[in-house]
């Protein structure tokens, strides 16, 4: 409902002071909120012009060569995901059983209130707070250690994809946390109630009740993580992100008699967000490199806002769907 | 043999289920536990590394001491880990930070706030509907390209309007961090502004008051909290970012107030240095102090916003009749 009757409202106010005044601060807010999309939209539109030249197969694929002309971000693509992948196959399990310990399960409400007040200060740390985490460590506390006590050389104690993947779950894990507790919290207490009362145990309501219709709130919450950390450049400066790669870090996983090639998680990686970084302040050449520049960041972006538009729409319809059921 | 035992309501519940429903809490608690360890954990290295730095470096000598300047003969504050004599100063970091972050938050609490007033009272429904998701949006444009925009087109801009004293500035990199700040500043605001019930509203039209009236003198007073809050976390976000800061102000580690020459933040140091100091050195534990101190910088802010909300909530739930 709007309040556009302050139209009427006008003409019984005689003041032609009091109208200026309105009609001047309006016109201000209206400004200001117009000047920011405008820029907003500046951006996107910037990025895609000048990015979308440079979009061939080629670019998309190739490895890096150190020739911009055959240049591709093929191996960073890859890399992204890659990272995105282990991070959210981190994150995700202990997330969404942690929110559910917490919304269902904890009675000590006290105990309660302080891990949601961590989680809140957890999403609030600087990024590069977890970098320095995950070099101090993951990399030199717990690598080093396991390499000791296996002997495995120098095979976990130095930066790589899994130690920047362990770091940005942590980054990502309030995100998923609050998502799923908001979403567990939506679900109305009549529907819990109605299943206690048929008998159904506090597992079986939390399985059969709770979990299916908090499901798309939390893919929200999940998908929203895979964009943040994949967006994020900052944690994995010093975690084994590479400026150049030419070939994927494979290795083979044997199963039976096959032989499944999967990317090393032990070795180095190119991230997209780290490239952007990389080009934009220490290439050779800018003017040559520039138009590749655009092409990575819009890569980039399209990934953050496809998986972002993803949770937007999924949302959406999340709180539609609850709205439908909790409205008799 | 009895498989069953007997509840409180006199119904037999099979011993399997009653192990399963303990077994399935146990499980969930013990996740539960370990999320906490894990922020516990984080803390507790953080703070043990920067206890190392202070054993090492000293108090004294992160804020207190002033060495020669290379270039004159006066005494100044200096970052200068990798020289023969080594200088562990965080004033000209600290400085540098505000020097990013505070321009940047009274650029984007204009905006964010004016924003949030207009989608929430002026706008109409559906136009709202559009752009308060497009603006939300950009909170999540990863910020290594809003620096890598400062680089490429800010800085002609910058460049040709202002004629900065560095190329690479503060106030360059305060205007990339007031776009990620606008989207956090516009959300909260535009949340508090809506949790104000609409009674409040239609009592103020109906005394007489016009749109403008109703804003400054009611609704924006009863919102000030929330309003406040989202400054706050604005401030703390602008503090720990560190991508654009990295690229944006050039890094340089003198002391200025000047908001047109280039700074050094802490953030773009920890960033900067960390990939080439050698574990356990001093300036390995220094760099830790420095995150130990954005911790702390981020965790008080956020506590402060955070109680200034839980007021806020507490206040309006008076007025629900």
């Amino acid at each position: 409902m709007t309040y556009n009757s302050s139209k009427i409202l006008l003409t019984k106010n005689k003041s032609l002071k009091d109208y200026i005044k309105e009609n001047f601060g309006i016109i201000i807010l209206r400004m200001l909120t117009w000047i920011v999309v405008l820029i907003f939209l500046f951006i996107i539109v910037i990025i895609f012009y000048n990015g979308s030249d440079v979009i061939t197969w080629r670019f998309l694929l190739n490895p890096p060569s150190g020739d911009p002309q055959k240049d591709g971000i093929g191996i960073a693509i890859i890399g992204t995901l890659a990272v995105s992948f282990l991070m959210i196959l981190l994150a995700v399990p202990i997330g969404i059983l942690s929110a559910i310990y917490i919304v269902e399960y904890a009675e000590n409400d006290r105990l309660k209130k302080i891990i949601r007040i961590s989680i809140n200060n957890l999403a609030g740390v600087p990024s590069i707070v977890f970098g320095l985490f995950g070099l101090g460590f993951f990399v030199l506390v717990v690598g080093k250690n396991i390499d000791t006590a296996l002997s495995t050389g120098l095979l976990f104690g130095k930066p790589s994809l899994l130690w920047a993947s362990a770091t940005l779950a942590i980054l990502v894990l309030p995100t998923i946390i609050v998502s799923t507790m908001e979403s567990l919290e939506r679900i109305p207490a009549e529907q819990r109630n109605a299943a206690y009362g048929l008998g159904a145990s506090k597992w079986q309501v939390i399985r059969k009740i709770v979990f299916p219709q908090a499901r798309p709130g939390i893919l929200t919450g999940v998908i929203l993580a895979i964009s943040r950390g994949a967006g994020e450049a900052a944690p994995v400066l010093f975690l084994g992100c590479a400026f150049f790669l030419p070939h994927l870090p494979l290795t083979y996983l044997n199963v039976g008699f096959f032989s499944i090639p999967i990317i090393n998680p032990a070795e180095q990686f190119m991230f997209l967000a780290y490239n952007v970084f990389n080009l934009a302040t220490q290439s050779p050449n800018p003017e040559i490199t520039l138009p590749y520049q655009y092409g990575t960041v819009l890569i980039l972006i399209s990934l953050v806002l496809i998986f972002n538009i993803t949770a937007v729409i999924f949302r959406y319809k999340f709180r539609k769907i609850l709205d439908e059921v909790t409205t008799f | 043999m009895n498989k069953n035992i007997n509840s409180p309501y006199n119904k037999k519940i099979s011993v399997k289920s009653v192990l399963l429903e303990k077994a399935v809490k146990y499980f969930f608690m013990l996740n539960g536990y370990v999320t906490l360890f894990l922020i516990l954990l984080i803390f507790i290295f953080l703070l043990n590394e920067a206890m190392h730095g202070l054993n090492t470096i000293t108090l004294g000598e992160f804020f207190f001491h002033k060495h020669q300047s290379a270039v004159s003969s006066s005494y100044v504050y200096q970052w200068y880990p990798t020289s023969s004599e080594p200088r562990y100063s965080l004033v000209p970091l600290i400085i540098g930070s505000l020097l990013t972050a505070i321009p940047a938050t009274i650029i984007s609490s204009v905006f964010g706030i004016a924003i949030g007033i207009y989608l929430s009272e002026i706008a109409n429904p559906k136009l709202r509907e559009i752009l308060k998701p497009f603006i939300e949006l950009f909170s999540s444009i990863p910020t290594v390209v809003l620096g890598f925009l400062l680089l490429t087109i800010g800085i002609t801009i910058i460049g040709d309007i202002f004629h900065p004293a560095s190329r690479l500035n503060a106030f360059l990199a305060s205007i990339g961090l007031s776009l990620i700040i606008i989207p956090t500043i516009t959300t909260l605001t535009e949340d508090a502004l809506r949790s104000i019930p609409n009674d409040i509203r239609l009592a103020a039209y109906s005394l007489g008051a016009n749109k403008w009236q109703t804003i400054t003198k009611i609704i924006l007073p009863a919102a000030i909290n929330g309003a406040s809050a989202s400054i706050i976390l604005g401030l703390g976000r602008a503090i720990g970012e560190t991508m654009i800061v990295l690229m944006a102000t050039g890094n340089a580690g003198e002391i200025t107030i000047n908001i047109f020459k280039s700074v050094r933040t802490m953030t773009a140091t920890i960033a900067a240095e960390m990939g080439e100091v050698s574990q356990s050195s001093p300036h390995y534990y220094a760099l830790f102090f420095i995150g130990f101190s954005l911790f702390v910088i981020t965790f008080i802010l956020n506590l402060i916003a955070d109680l200034i909300i839980s007021k806020m909530k507490l206040h309006l739930k008076k007025y629900d009749i």
